[in-house]
């Protein structure tokens, strides 16, 4: 299961990187946005994926996920939930601003 | 237990929570701000002196024992690091008052720059990888903002390729995160200190740390530089001013911290890619800071060079380059704040940034003239300075360990800095006087102070060199010897 994980987050990896590299921002804010969801896959799965209950000190059980990668996950989903929401109103205001949203127009190289 | 360590982190949060609520109300927000950071400061010169008679202070937050709770980890390479931090952000605040305008102000300067704060604080504390992920997101995303604030095109531009830039480095942190604590099962920067020294370091983990080089790497701006001179240069002074001297130095920091507690047993893949990487940075920020005519692209590039010539003392392994990495991490963090203090308030007067349109600014600002004089003589290290103590041990390090190559070239990039400088000195302070007072478009009133007190804190550092390097001493020989760490975290 976790090889089958990793595959998959593999997958979604380039699928990111092939959006972040090409022009228009709307697609690299989604490729930045898979990315993180890959970045996530890759945490949840770092503790090993058991099938055990739930890690509570009373339930004597002997097979227990671990509780540390969700813990992790959680705040990783909240910071770039945050972030994507951030870039998103800021990529609006810069083609609000620029009339563009092809970042080659944005490259700022003149000065 | 110290609770002491909590306050730089809680004091500017708290702070800047509260002052969301007296959005409109700006007399409050400056004193109040101006107020966490002096207590700010005050707390970490406790801290300095506790850490210097009692060891390395931890706190397990909630009670919680080590390995499973959180820590805070305070040894004298972060306090050193706190206070400097404090003190130049107190100056930028003071330069924000009469500089930043009244529309920034209103759109939450105060807050973030409290936010800011909060996160740098807070990385140089933490003692647990994830937390420091957590603090480097708190202070990039006030620095996202922070970048934008006024939106003008050129900000937007350039802070869209910064947002991007840190959004996939911090994608690659939480990889390198999961990474390790799939292969040792923690996450406590003592404890995967310990495990890996009992399991070793192969190649996988070695992998993983030069994952996580790349990573710090691209927020230090060591070699992965190319987002800084166009982000450094867009937000108005008093931000770029601490951009430049904090945000570099986190990354700096969390090199150090990793590859001298955790990834610290292979110096000859690790620790030699950190060499070439830093030579590389050196060479190339020269040759940007004596290519460009534009007062800001020179200033940043010199972050560039400074950056590279930190890393050389680490690579060097040794008491004597880590004590001179200090001494020159902790200069630079007041120089860096002063010289692009100075470079605005020039930008300021003239309203151009190109070195070839300004001219003879010395007979009608004297003062500044000389603090620039003496700001650039300091980093490129003449003696009686802050920049020569760092320069001196760090190259002597380098040297020693017989890495010679690094240290010509860290020779040769002070010779560029100093090149640099004095090309924006003559250039900008000598010759004939272009702009008559009436003529210019600004007043240094208000503007002069902060940049003043900054001045005197770096030649009183380099002065009093004699009273920090007790201090700065301790810290090496504590970033040298990880028991230490690893036991004050475990008592």
């Amino acid at each position: 299961m976790e090889t089958l994980m990793v595959i998959l987050v593999g997958i979604l990896i380039s699928i990111g990187t092939y959006l972040i590299l090409s022009k228009q921002l709307l697609r690299i804010v989604l490729g930045a946005s898979i990315v993180g969801h890959a970045v996530n896959l890759l945490l949840i799965t770092s503790g090993g994926l058991k099938k055990g209950s739930a890690p509570l000190l009373g339930e004597k059980v002997a097979n227990f996920t671990d509780a540390i990668p969700q813990a992790l996950i959680l705040t990783a989903i909240v910071i770039n939930f945050a972030v994507t929401a951030l870039v998103l109103v800021l990529c609006y205001r810069a083609y609000q601003s620029f009339g563009t949203d092809d970042m080659e127009q944005l490259r700022g190289d003149e000065q | 237990m110290n609770n002491l360590l909590i306050a730089p982190v809680i004091i500017p949060l708290l702070t800047g929570m509260l002052l969301i609520i007296f959005q409109k109300n700006i007399k409050l927000q400056r004193i109040l701000s101006l107020a966490a950071l002096l207590a700010t400061s005050v707390i970490s010169v406790l801290l300095m002196n506790q850490i210097r008679d009692g060891g390395i202070q931890t706190l397990q937050l909630g009670g919680w024992e080590a390995p499973y709770g959180i820590s805070l980890v305070g040894d004298m390479f972060s306090a050193l690091l706190l206070l400097a931090t404090s003190i130049v952000s107190v100056c930028c605040l003071i330069y924000a008052f009469s500089s930043i305008g009244r529309k920034q102000e209103k759109l939450y300067f105060y807050p973030l720059f409290l936010f800011l704060i909060t996160g740098v604080n807070g990385s140089f504390l933490t003692g647990d990888l994830f937390n420091l992920y957590v603090f480097f997101e708190m202070f990039l995303i006030a620095s996202y903002v922070l970048i934008t604030l006024g939106g003008a095109q050129r900000q937007l531009r350039e802070s869209l390729k910064y947002i991007f830039t840190n959004i996939i480095a911090s994608a690659f942190f939480l990889i390198g995160v999961a990474y390790l604590y799939s292969m040792t099962g923690t996450l406590n920067l003592a404890h995967l200190s310990m495990r890996i020294a009992e399991i070793g370091q192969d190649g996988l983990i070695t992998t993983v740390a030069l994952l996580f080089l790349i990573v710090f790497a691209m927020k230090a701006g060591l070699l992965l530089f190319f987002w800084l001179p166009g982000s450094y240069s867009v937000p108005p002074t008093a931000i770029a001013a601490i951009f430049a001297a904090l945000l570099t130095k986190v990354g700096i920091y969390a090199i150090f911290r990793m590859f001298t507690l955790i990834f610290y047993h292979e110096p000859q893949i690790t620790h030699l890619f950190i060499g070439i990487l830093a030579a590389i940075t050196m060479v190339l920020g020269a040759l940007g800071a004596i290519g460009f005519w534009d007062l800001r692209k020179i200033l940043t590039y010199n972050v560039v060079i400074s950056v590279g010539f930190i890393m050389t003392g680490l690579v060097s392994f040794t008491t004597t380059g880590l004590t001179g990495s200090i001494y020159y991490l902790i200069h630079d963090v007041l120089i860096k704040g002063l010289v692009f203090m100075i470079g605005g308030t020039i930008v300021h007067l003239t309203g151009t940034s190109d070195l070839r349109k300004i001219s003879g600014l010395i007979r009608l600002h004297p003062q500044l003239g000389w603090m620039f004089f003496i700001a650039a003589l300091s980093m490129v290290g003449i003696p009686p300075l802050s920049g020569f103590l760092g320069k001196v041990f760090t190259t002597q390090g380098v040297f020693e360990s017989g890495y010679y190559w690094l240290g010509a070239i860290g020779l040769l990039a002070s010779l560029f800095i100093l090149y640099s400088m004095i090309k924006l000195f003559m250039n900008a302070f000598w010759g004939e006087t272009i702009l008559s007072v009436d003529e210019e478009k600004g007043t240094t009133k208000g503007l002069l102070f902060p940049i003043a007190l900054l001045t005197v804190a770096s030649v009183a550092m380099g002065i009093g060199a004699e009273a920090i390097t007790g201090y700065v001493d301790q810290a090496a020989k504590e970033l040298l010897n990880p028991s230490l760490y690893i036991k004050a975290v475990f008592e």
